[in-house]
């Protein structure tokens, strides 16, 4: 069979459902606001008003700045995150009211996603085009080395909930983690794009795997030991794990050798083996995983989530009927067990696909990008959100043993939910590049927005 | 790169897949178990705030209610007669779980059981806060009081059970409690309250009745003579009765507490003297598996009364001689809850059939229709009619002229057998006497332990202690 003619796709820009669909996630996120002040308070609070007001001009400008700046990224990103944000800040606001005075949680929420937003549209505003970035490696890099180390500094890092994760200026508390996972995802991919050649094809064989020289190699294997070893003195594992992870998968995709998640997944049973006989609280965290109700008061945390699951069952208690307020940290670490048990299990599912549709979005835009280095960041950006959905979710629901990640655009959290708002913007960013047609297309009709233009091959053949 | 890119992206979609699939197992497989959880706070406090059906004594008397309380639980249990049927309700208290019919009949009484399902559909039509099924008990406050009375301060249990049906009539157990302290819902004065229950030595929490096993001392000796007349004697057969007896196969001696009246006595005459080495000779003669299947058939080695999580009583296993002649008369190994001596003695007043003991005859739902009934079931035919009357016979020959002296009533014939038991020297020994009346028709059997009596190391004292208290329920239950 004869090769078709080549077909130039344009991808339909689909602003406007962009839009529907946003208008649709906020319509979600304000009802379940409202369900919660009518079924806690008994009627509608008068910040109502306010908080849909915020939230509508959020969503407006996020979507006219990606009109404006980013017309042919993918649509259906940010209704995603718009859904995810608002039922997050519904669930904080619920956990408030628990308290007499109820709590300022969700305010504080909505001055992040304010900020977060903000962000997101100065990224989407003047970065617009991901490849510039490749030429600060190093400074990227180096920024989030500096990042990760902030916290152990005197005087600037404080230690909550036996990790040393946090900085503290003033009254503000910041994870600076969140942003180094950003900024070294930007520095990984740039910099094994660059050395992908290298890595891939000069070196030696060891045990059927190909690895690459060690000068090579040596810049990066040591970015990752410093970022290693930070995180391990900082006992953050739920981070170090996802470095990791992000790691290893881009080293695949860029090398394309099999080999690394191989080798990957080895050095990580070490670790965790070694972790487990190092760290005690690594040992309470796999205990409380096998056998929780051997030691119910050590295990308190993940037995109450499972009993707050359990009580919500398959449809859930309805929002403001359960009792999140039981499961400790049910605001940050646990929200999921919260929406589990007021959402139900059918919720918490829901939430989980909307997850993965952010996280497939992602994938797809890697697939669809023409130059490497936009392929290995939203593959890097998408997997490293996936791997984090995975590893807290699964840690709430038992799945596996909890680690203390965030649960993205969700748990209360500035840091995290300002990052995973760029993360966003990039992988629009990504994709807006990926998307448009290229330079030497012939200037679209004004129909494109709503016509496929699709340039008919010569001759029609029959199924490929 | 885009092949490493699918590959990473079926890696997302396993995980993914995993965490819905985790989702399903655990709202199928672990939801129960975790509702089931006794720290389950959530479970715990949407029961709490349940209106609890109420707990009935015979005659409609309501001996657990649950009444209106002015807090976030909306409902208060409460147990008007404070401690009396303490050992049939149990308590139902906020952190410290429950016990007896509350525990037992929790899911009926709190409303969440299957057979309520939808009644509780039409609550939530209806708009109507869901009430819990009240379950009626056969004890019959009358006899509950006497016995409760009778039994004052002394350590020790009470059970009445009617014959025909195995119907508990009275179950006392003393020391006991108020549940009402455990049930409040302050919970730090229920939870001291718990604590000093729970602390004390004298063990008022525990149910003596059916949840404890003691040595039966002499009373035992009913089921070794059902043995013997099951073997074919007659209640007239002799019997060596020496003054001691050698334990076979060791230099214990076994002496009698009273004069047997001859070295060679009857049948009857040994039940009536409660002669030890008459009894252990007869033990020695039947062997040591008849002795154990008519135990078993009276019901040892088996829970029974599962409404109050009662316990097994024991005849022991693997019994050399000595071993053999000192359980026939109730002692070594042999231990057996009051419960289980009020059976062997309505199994005999019920010309051998014994029937299978339970306190709770009714599950009512909150509109009054019954959930579920219990019909008198049999437990098994200890002995052929015959013999059970022959026996009879000799036990209201044992109180009319014998040890059994003190369970007498005036105008009413009462069969019954004392006993003293001791455990070990250095304690006070268990005083026992189980009875049943009136002989030509029984209607209630009792069972009496006290322990720690203060009485001498002698057969007929156990009579003196326990008997009165049998008599004051018996005749309570007349």
């Amino acid at each position: 069979m004869s090769t078709p003619a080549p077909i130039t796709v344009v991808p339909r820009k689909r602003r406007t459902t962009e839009l529907a669909l946003m208008a649709f996630a906020l319509g979600i996120g304000l009802a379940a606001y409202a369900i919660v002040d009518l079924n806690v308070l008994g009627a509608v609070s008068p910040r109502f008003p306010v908080v849909a007001a915020v939230s509508g001009v959020l969503v407006v400008v996020a979507h006219l700045a990606v009109r404006w700046r980013l017309p042919y990224a993918d649509p259906v990103l940010l209704p995603c995150v718009v859904l995810l944000n608002g039922l997050g800040l519904t669930m904080i606001h619920r956990i408030d009211l628990i308290n007499d005075p109820p709590l300022a949680g969700a305010r504080q929420q909505l001055i992040w996603t304010v900020i977060g937003v903000a962000l997101f549209v100065a990224v989407v505003v003047l970065l617009r085009d991901h490849r510039p970035l490749q030429g600060y490696t190093y400074t990227i890099g180096l920024a989030g080395v500096v990042l990760l180390l902030l916290p152990l500094l005197p005087g600037l890092g404080v230690e909550k909930f036996g990790a040393r994760i946090w900085i503290q200026v003033g009254s503000y508390s910041f994870q600076p983690a969140e942003a180094a996972k950003v900024l070294l995802s930007i520095a990984f991919a740039s910099y094994l794009v660059e050395k992908r050649d290298v890595l891939a094809l000069a070196g030696w064989r060891l045990l059927g795997l190909d690895l690459p020289r060690a000068r090579d190699l040596g810049p990066i294997l040591l970015m990752w030991l410093v970022s290693l070893a930070v995180l391990v003195s900082q006992r953050d594992l739920g981070t170090s794990l996802l470095f990791f992870g992000l790691f290893v998968m881009m080293l695949y995709v860029a090398t394309e050798r099999a080999g690394w998640p191989v080798l990957g997944t080895l050095l990580f049973a070490g670790g965790a083996y070694l972790g487990y006989q190092l760290f005690g609280h690594v040992r309470v965290r796999v205990g409380a995983w096998l056998d929780p109700f051997s030691d119910y008061d050590a295990y308190y945390q993940v037995i109450n989530a499972q009993f707050g699951m359990a009580w919500g069952g398959l449809l859930g208690t309805g929002l403001g009927e359960g009792r999140p307020g039981l499961t400790p940290l049910a605001r940050s670490d646990f929200i999921a067990a919260a929406l589990g048990e007021e959402l139900g299990m059918t919720g918490l599912m829901a939430i989980i696909l909307v997850y993965a549709l952010v996280v497939a979005r992602g994938l797809r835009t890697a697939l669809q990008c023409r130059e490497p280095f936009g392929k290995l960041l939203a593959a890097g950006l998408a997997f490293a959100f996936a791997l984090q959905v995975f590893t807290i979710i699964g840690g709430v629901t038992r799945l596996l043993p909890l680690t203390g990640l965030t649960t993205p655009f969700m748990s209360q959290g500035g840091s995290s939910l300002v990052c995973n708002w760029i993360v966003v913007a990039l992988l629009l960013v990504v994709s807006h590049q990926a998307r448009k047609p290229v330079a030497t297309v012939t200037p679209l009709d004004p129909d494109a927005e709503t016509t496929q233009l699709v340039r008919a091959p010569a001759s029609v053949g029959g199924p490929a | 790169m885009n092949r490493p890119i699918r590959r990473v992206a079926f890696v997302a979609m396993l995980m993914f897949a995993l965490l819905l699939a985790n989702g399903t197992y655990m709202t199928l497989f672990r939801t129960e178990s975790l509702a089931a959880e006794p720290q389950n706070r959530r479970v715990r406090d949407a029961e709490f705030a349940q209106d609890r059906g109420a707990i009935l004594a015979a005659g409609k008397t309501e001996i657990a209610t649950t009444g209106p309380a002015d807090d976030r639980f909306r409902y208060q249990r409460s147990y008007p007669a404070g401690s009396l049927y303490a050992p049939v309700t149990g308590f139902y208290s906020y952190d410290h779980g429950s016990t007896g019919v509350e525990s037992t009949y929790n899911s009926q009484l709190a409303g969440t059981a299957d057979a309520l399902f939808v009644r509780r559909l039409i609550d939530l039509a209806t708009n109507r806060a869901p009430r819990g099924a009240s379950v009626q008990t056969t004890i019959v406050p009358a006899m509950q009081e006497a016995a409760a009375q009778a039994l004052g301060d002394q350590k020790g249990a009470v059970v009445a059970l009617d014959p025909k049906t195995g119907a508990v009539l009275a179950l006392v157990t003393s020391p006991t409690y108020d549940p009402n302290d455990v049930a409040s819902h302050d919970i730090e004065a229920a939870g001291e309250a718990y604590d000093r229950l729970a602390g004390r030595e004298n063990r008022p929490l525990a149910n003596r009745a059916a949840r404890e096993i003691y040595p039966p001392g002499s009373t035992f000796k009913l089921v070794t003579a059902a043995a013997a007349l099951a073997d074919g004697q007659e209640p007239s057969s002799k019997v060596d009765s020496p003054d001691e007896l050698i334990l076979p196969g060791t230099r214990t001696v076994l002496p009698n507490s009273t004069s047997c009246g001859g070295t060679s006595i009857t049948l009857t005459q040994a039940l009536k003297v409660s002669c030890n080495t008459a009894f252990a000779n007869l033990g020695l003669e039947l062997g040591q598996d008849k002795l154990r299947e008519q135990a078993q058939a009276f019901g040892f080695d088996q829970r029974h009364l599962a409404d109050l999580n009662g316990v097994a009583s024991r005849f022991p296993d693997d019994l050399d001689d000595a071993q053999l002649a000192l359980s026939s008369i109730g002692q070594f190994d042999v231990a057996a809850s009051p419960l289980q001596m009020a059976m062997v003695t309505a199994g005999i007043a019920n010309d051998g059939v014994v029937m299978d003991p339970y306190l709770v005859s009714m599950v009512q739902a909150p509109d009054l229709n019954p959930l579920s009934t219990h019909e008198p079931t049999v437990l098994s035919e200890a002995m052929t009619p015959e013999n059970a009357q022959k026996l009879q016979a000799m036990m209201v020959e044992t109180v009319a002229s014998g040890t059994g002296g003190n369970g007498a009533i005036a105008g009413v014939e009462v069969g019954g057998k004392t006993g003293t038991a001791q455990s070990d020297p250095s304690r006070k020994p268990f005083a026992w006497f189980t009875s049943f009346a009136p002989a030509e028709d029984p209607r209630v059997a009792v069972a009496v332990v006290v322990e720690d009596a203060d009485i001498p190391r002698e057969d007929i004292a156990g009579g003196r202690v326990a008997a009165p208290i049998a008599r004051a329920v018996m005749e309570a239950g007349l």
